[in-house]
């Protein structure tokens, strides 16, 4: 009797995974209450947790800028992008949550392991973001950038994740064309509105090519990329991601007079990639580890926030 | 009194039009500086749902803003990012109690924000916000009256939201309702001057602009009156007097405060676009 004939429940864990490698390799999803090897349910569990914390601790940065736009319609747009990332937090938090069931995990468990360094949030959300143009740039181009991977991973294997991503990345062109205008407005604005423009460029250059992570394990010790392209969540690697927003961006942002800070970066025709000045990965480590610029003020910020409306919380119980 | 239809007719009486302005001012300037102190919030709430909410309210509410000094801007008095970032504190209209800070720390640094008192403040100032918005349905001047129709379909779930808020927080008891009391009384002792129509009500009303004063008053004792008898909170207090009237351009500390944050990247370029 081939297994798959087999009734579910008197099939080894073994038979299981064949099956369900099966459904994978066919394209098909995977539902919350199906059955899933442990390496699959872990891995989706880190990488959603990890992209709903960093939607919330994402809004932090540009939060900062959110009461002091500059006009009231930049206000409005800054606030409901911000309303927006919240928004995906909450929406991936609950399809985190639905994962970490069979452990008797929750909400409370994911915030606890911010607080507690164990769970990452997002290169890019440790860094400064000290102008309104920063405010721009991160739109504009860290949107942009959160477009390409996740774009990479709509299809992914897991149905309830591939579903908020389809949602999210509706939203995020939204966000990309909102930084796009603010970015507009400061290129075609005064000496000090372009200054401050380029200024901020130069300080997310960096972030941004680390964004998309390491090439392979070899550069910063770890990668998850070859288990989640194993089981289907996502299909490009972090360098195929690189190099594509560097295609979409580079033309963009050469094309509004900005110099971007590396001398080296060139397209390379013959084999078609680009050639760029690696970003110091030692950082990138040191900011996963909470040790970057702004780490540790903007944990303390969500920690004093949550604990200074524990009370609330509680009352609603 | 016949309806005014904009405000090329508005103008031809000066009285008139300076009584719709000195009202429009209250209106806008209430309804901006309680946004912005709800845009302090954002992220900070006390959890990502009430974020979500609270943060598509202050938009609402800045919007709210936004038409009536796009009613000022067709007056004459400036364009609305004008009369939104230039203006100093001695021009605000707005009452007192919605420029007090949420609480202690910024909201860059240590906020320790105070939610009881922000769901006070926010349901007491909609209860009123929507008295008034009830008188405008009949306003003499007709694109204030259109405005308010609008805006009085928005505020509707504003008013819901903070209601529920405020009952389930008091009914919850324990340290709960010990804090909501204590919100109570903050934002009530310095809450008449949110109910001032300033010293040109009288003319307001004259004019058919907005009803007397002491009638929204009246009704909003009521209808608190009414909320505090279903909660068993005892018989409504009397309101203060205060010292200062936000109406008159009296503010403190706190506004200016606010006032330099909010318009920090403004006045970097002021004539420039942004
Ligand atoms: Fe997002
Ligand atoms: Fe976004």
């Amino acid at each position: 009797m081939s297994p798959l004939t087999k009734l579910y429940g008197e099939r080894t864990e073994e038979e299981k995974y064949e099956y369900f490698m099966e459904r994978i390799e066919a394209g098909e999803k995977i539902e919350a209450d199906d059955w899933m090897p442990d390496e699959y349910r872990m891995a989706l569990i880190k990488l959603i947790s990890m992209h709903a914390i960093s939607e919330i601790m994402g809004a932090l940065p540009e939060k900062e800028w959110v009461p002091k736009a500059p006009t009231i319609h930049r206000k409005l747009g800054i606030m409901a992008k911000v309303q927006d990332e919240m928004g995906h937090g909450q929406l991936l938090l609950r399809v985190a949550e639905d994962l970490m069931k069979p452990y008797g995990k929750t909400r409370e468990n994911i915030m606890e392991d911010l607080f507690s360094g164990k769970l990452k949030f997002h290169n890019v959300f440790h860094m400064e973001a000290p102008t309104w143009a920063d405010a721009g740039i991160i739109a504009w181009l860290v949107d942009g950038a959160a477009i390409i991977t996740q774009t990479n991973m709509l299809n992914a294997s897991y149905g309830p994740y591939s579903r908020a991503l389809h949602r999210i990345c509706a939203e995020e062109v939204f966000h990309a064309q909102h930084g796009e205008s603010i970015v507009l407005a400061l290129a075609e604005g005064s000496k000090q509105q372009r200054e401050m423009l380029q200024d901020a460029l130069i300080r997310w250059w960096p972030s941004l090519l680390m964004f998309f992570g390491p090439k392979s394990a070899a550069t910063t010790g770890s990668s998850k990329q070859d288990i989640t392209i194993k089981y289907k969540i996502r299909t490009k690697t972090n360098e195929e991601l690189r190099q594509d927003f560097l295609t979409k961006y580079v033309p963009r942002i050469r094309s509004l007079g900005l110099t971007i800070p590396d001398e080296t970066l060139r397209y390379d025709e013959e084999n078609k990639k680009w050639i760029y000045k690696e970003p110091d990965w030692n950082e990138f480590k040191k900011i996963i580890k909470n040790q970057g610029p702004k780490s540790m003020e903007r944990l303390t910020l969500r920690r004093i926030a949550y604990d200074n409306n524990r009370w609330v919380r509680e009352a609603l119980q | 009194m016949t309806s005014v239809k904009n405000a090329l007719e508005a103008r031809q009486n000066k009285e008139y039009v300076s009584a719709l302005t000195e009202l429009l001012f209250q209106l806008a300037d209430d309804d901006f500086i309680l946004a912005f102190r709800g845009s302090e919030w954002l992220g900070l709430a006390p959890h990502i749902e009430e974020d979500v909410a609270f943060s598509s309210i202050t938009q609402n509410m800045m919007g709210h803003a936004f038409m009536y000094y796009q009613l000022l801007e067709q007056l004459g008095e400036g364009t609305v990012d004008e009369l939104a970032h230039e203006r100093s504190g001695k021009k605000r209209k707005n009452a007192i109690m919605l420029e007090k800070v949420n609480g202690l720390g910024t909201y860059l640094q240590s906020p320790k924000f105070d939610w009881a008192f922000t769901v006070v403040r926010h349901y007491f100032y909609d209860v009123n916000k929507k008295i008034k918005l009830d008188c405008l349905q009949d306003c003499s001047y007709e694109p204030l009256k259109h405005a308010a129709i609008n805006i009085r379909k928005e505020q509707y779930y504003h008013l819901v939201h903070w209601e529920t808020w405020f009952k389930q927080l008091v009914k919850a008891g324990g340290e709960a309702k010990t804090r909501m009391m204590v919100a109570v009384e903050k934002v009530w002792n310095e809450f008449d001057d949110v109910l001032s129509l300033g010293p040109r009500g009288e003319v307001m009303a004259n004019y058919q602009l907005i009803d007397r004063e002491d009638v929204i008053r009246q009704t909003f004792m009521n209808t608190i009156g009414d909320v505090f008898e279903n909660l068993e909170l005892g018989p409504l207090p009397k309101l203060k007097e205060m010292k200062k009237s936000g109406r008159i351009g009296e503010h403190t500390e706190d506004l200016e405060k606010a006032l330099a944050t909010l318009t920090e990247v403004y006045k970097k370029e002021p004539s420039s676009s942004w």
